[in-house]
């Protein structure tokens, strides 16, 4: 079984979701693990989910970076192991640098709740292998501090590397370059806004969410 | 002891969505003259340090590590000497 590491910090509130997503519709093994935890290393994959850990105060992601479980998450990704960050998983990941960039409040200050038409930017990365080149898939958004921001300078060379891993087809957020996802140079930290966990089983309105973990575990049945 | 006022603001680069709101909000009011409105955030520390300058050094690092995000905001700050109480 691949074991997957659901990080939860107070706050949190999509944890799980994405711990049944990966149980009953992956079939694979789900730990929740607690923001106090120090070492991750039994485990093949990290997900830090969707929420509001300790209330964004300051800034989304800003307090969550210093919690003990973030070392751990740090030396993981510096393994090379996956790393996926959703919602305010992505801001946490900006926050604490493994990722570049910074999650702004959206363009018209609204909260969206909406499924939102996204492409496939990148499908040679292991948290996307799964999908067709440019494929047009639909993922529930719910955000209100989305809109993506990086510098020109940042920007390049994030299209150079072929870091863009998913866009929003209609720009619902103000992102620059309609990114929703991206990944580390690396290529195995991903940081995305929409919520894949959401879009797993046919009753949520669609199962595209899933192929984001089918792609983990086709990227792990390589290796061992 | 030592009061440190730090603000920390958005960069002039940065859309700052709630200062357009707050703006709009004013001249709902009639305020027409206001031509620009920035929000930012205002913090009062108060540091046990034995010198100003080693106050200064520690809010520096608060702010840069802590307080302000450097890919979108700036902060400025003023650390007096507190009156021993």
């Amino acid at each position: 079984m691949m074991k997957f590491a659901v990080v939860s910090f107070p706050g949190s509130n999509c944890d799980e979701d994405l711990y049944y997503a990966i149980t009953d519709d992956l079939h694979e093994d789900a730990t929740i693990v607690p923001h106090t935890a120090t070492d991750l290393t039994e485990f093949d994959v990290i997900l830090i989910p969707g929420g509001f850990s300790y209330g964004d105060y300051l800034r989304g992601g800003a307090i969550a970076k210093f919690a003990p479980v973030m070392s751990a998450v740090k030396a993981f990704a510096q393994a090379g192991k996956p790393v996926l960050g959703i919602c305010n998983g992505f801001q946490i990941l900006t926050e604490a640098g493994l990722l570049p960039g910074t999650l702004q409040h959206n363009r018209q200050m609204q909260f969206i709740c909406e499924p939102e038409p996204l492409l496939v930017a990148n499908n040679q990365t292991m948290f996307t292998a799964a999908f067709q080149d440019q494929q047009q898939i639909t993922l529930p958004i719910a955000h209100g501090e989305g809109n993506y921001y990086c510098d020109a300078a940042t920007l390049a060379k994030l299209r150079d590397r072929h870091q863009i891993a998913f866009t929003y087809q209609h720009n619902p957020n103000g992102s620059v370059s309609d990114i929703a996802g991206i990944t580390n140079e690396a290529g195995n930290v991903l940081g995305m806004m929409p919520h894949p966990e959401r879009a797993v089983e046919a009753i949520q309105g669609g199962t595209d969410g899933l192929l984001v973990f089918k792609s983990l575990l086709q990227a792990h049945l390589r290796t061992v | 002891m030592f009061l440190a006022q730090v603000h920390v603001t958005y960069k002039p680069s940065i859309l700052d969505p709630q200062a357009v709101a707050i703006k709009n909000a004013m001249h709902r009011l009639d305020f027409d003259q206001v031509t620009a409105v920035r929000q930012g955030k205002y913090f009062e520390i108060t540091v046990d340090a034995p010198t100003s300058d080693a106050a200064e050094t520690q809010i520096e690092a608060i702010c840069d590590q802590l307080l302000a995000n450097p890919n979108m905001e700036t902060y400025r700050y003023e650390v007096k000497e507190l009156a021993n109480q």
